[in-house]
């Protein structure tokens, strides 16, 4: 069985967000970037199925040169090969044209099955592995809780908002993993050098077959037209708690203020 | 150039119309003609509220394959009813299926589409205005290019529910279902209640983060929400870290809440969190670190440990 795991290299989400003081917008230092913690769980779930089944896991990720990081850690945990698109002409590619060109890399690896997460953790739109999915003309399995697959039918507990669903499709598909498939391992030392020499393969948009104006800036068809600040700083009261409760006079004072006792 | 015609893909949960996307009949309404997509079997009752919250035209397949097979015959009915009736915009709830849809109808119609968008508008030139959250302190305004229909999905609560009692049109929508395309199927639905608190409906939350050292803490939330008649939230981190189920979680992953009343214990104040509880009408925060973020947001900050207050303030509003 082969599986391609789509990953994604984003801010981390521990560390405190970077402001840039002049420009109040978030700084993307790609020395605070890690592997989507959210794409940690989409690993997992494929060493664990090849695991039983057999085969080979194969991470697919789009993003600057440095994204190579992402690949190598999901290398370290496990996965086989990675392939980074990496292109000058990609930056600034909406969905669309990140599903193209991850659909372009994933055609020709014909893989049994598609992983992604279910959003990513930096821009959480959730609309990509849909996307991608149509294009490589798979089933969509979404929200998966657990996955299992027998023979040629791969079932998925989906999470609904009031429980969840037993859905099935025939192999090829594509699924999507909630953090609720378990537990990504934590790579090895062994893992980790592996890893450096496991084979990364960098492709550009000229090996991809995707004509140049179907991705990055000019293919996306989002436009921002402005970004404006809406940091409010609430002038409230500040009080400092003896480290006793005192504070709780002040408190109940406030919930009657405002009339909620 | 005629009314703009708006659809709202209309999911119906048990015998109503599903509250997420009721609220996209105001935004419809106002932006031009509402119509409501209705793809499954839908009751009586169900399709006439959506006339009383503005809808002026149903598109309804009674069809129950589409609530047994997932979304593949559902885009291929949308893409054929958009290719025949044309509509300027489409509006989607943030529900599973709804982003399900809307994601390969991406893929599909080779269109961009706008996610989590916050407000709505046209300017005076006919281009659309979306407004979407870009980090903890800056909107964006973001537009489409590109053929219609433009895709936008909104999220909860960015508009209300109103009802104007209208009465819709039914257009019944008869289109066959290719059998191809039937390739995700139900097997079962499981319905279950969720063990946490209605955070949606509640007026009151307390709600908890990384500050509250562990788990076993949470239940000092517990007790002063239910002092206060509300309910208990918490940040991803804790979700993350298992210490309470992920129906808990408030933030731009989780739920977006606007109680009147949001305790915030132990809770930084990060991005994440941030986005889905800035609606609320009151803040308390109370947290050891005099810098965390949270503060900023607070109308009552108090520096201090959640662990010795919150008990205490429990005690004295059962006392009273």
């Amino acid at each position: 069985m082969k599986i391609c795991v789509c990953v994604k290299h984003v801010p981390d989400p521990n560390l405190p967000v970077q402001v840039d003081p002049d420009t109040r917008r978030l700084v993307r230092d790609p020395v605070h970037c890690i592997l989507d913690p959210a794409d940690e769980y989409g690993v997992e779930t494929a060493l664990r199925l090849v695991m039983g089944h057999g085969g080979e896991v194969v991470v697919v990720s789009m993003g600057p040169p440095a994204a190579e990081d992402a690949l190598r850690r999901a290398m370290a945990m496990g996965a086989d090969r990675a392939i980074l698109v990496s292109d000058e002409a990609l930056a600034g590619s909406d969905v669309l044209a990140t599903a193209r060109a991850l659909a372009a890399v994933i055609r020709p690896e014909q893989p049994d099955l598609v992983i992604c997460a279910t959003e990513s953790t930096d821009a959480y739109t959730g609309l990509l592995p849909g996307a991608l999915a149509a294009l490589l003309d798979l089933p969509q399995l979404t929200f998966a809780r657990a996955v299992t697959i027998e023979g040629n039918t791969v079932t998925v507990q989906r999470a609904t908002e009031t429980g969840y669903q037993l859905i099935q499709a025939a192999l090829p598909a594509l699924i999507t993993v909630t953090a609720s498939v378990g537990e990504p391992r934590y790579p090895s030392f062994k893992g980790l050098m592996a890893a450096k020499r496991k084979p990364l393969d960098t492709r550009g948009v000229a090996v991809l077959g995707v004509e140049p104006h179907e991705v990055g800036e000019r293919g996306a068809r989002e436009r921002v037209i402005e970004v404006r600040e809406v940091r409010q700083v609430k002038q409230g009261k500040r009080i400092v708690d003896d480290g006793n409760g005192d504070s709780v006079e002040e408190i109940l004072a406030f919930l009657r203020s405002i009339q909620v006792v | 150039m005629g009314e703009r015609r708006v659809w709202v893909w209309t999911e119906i949960a048990g015998d109503a119309p599903h509250r997420l996307s009721l609220e996209l009949f105001t935004p419809a309404r106002a932006l031009g003609r509402a119509e409501a997509v209705v793809l499954g079997p839908a009751s009586e009752r169900a399709i006439e509220q959506l006339g009383e919250f503005g809808a002026q035209l149903v598109h309804y397949a009674a069809d129950p394959r589409y609530a047994e097979v997932l979304v593949e015959p559902h885009v291929a009915t949308l893409t054929a009813l958009i290719e025949s009736e044309r509509p300027d915009l489409l509006l989607f709830p943030s529900t599973p299926t709804a982003r399900d849809v809307l994601a390969r109808l991406v893929g599909q119609l080779g269109r961009g589409a706008i996610a989590n968008a916050v407000a709505l508008d046209y300017d005076a030139r006919g281009r659309l205005l979306a407004t979407v959250p870009c980090g903890a302190d800056a909107l964006a305004t973001v537009t489409l290019e590109g053929p219609l229909p433009h895709l936008v999905q909104l999220r909860p609560k960015a508009y209300a529910a109103e009802t104007v009692g209208g009465q819709a049109e039914i257009h019944l929508v008869d289109l066959p279902i290719a059998e191809a395309s039937c390739r995700v199927r139900v097997i079962e639905t499981v319905e279950q209640p969720a063990p946490g608190p209605n955070l949606e409906e509640a007026t009151v939350i307390v709600a908890g983060g990384r500050g509250l050292g562990r788990p076993q803490n949470f239940r000092l939330l517990e007790d002063l929400a239910s002092a206060l008649g509300g309910a208990v939230g918490a940040s991803r981190a804790v979700v993350d870290a298992g210490w309470v189920p992920y129906s808990y979680q408030v933030g731009q992953t989780g739920r977006t809440v606007k109680p009147t009343l949001y305790i915030a214990c132990g809770i930084s104040g990060a991005i994440q969190h941030v986005a889905g509880m800035r609606g609320s009408r009151y803040v308390i925060a109370i947290n050891t670190d005099p810098d965390a973020p949270i503060f900023e947001l607070a109308d009552l900050g108090v520096v201090g440990d959640a662990l010795t207050i919150v008990p205490k303030l429990t005690e004295r509003i059962r006392a009273r």
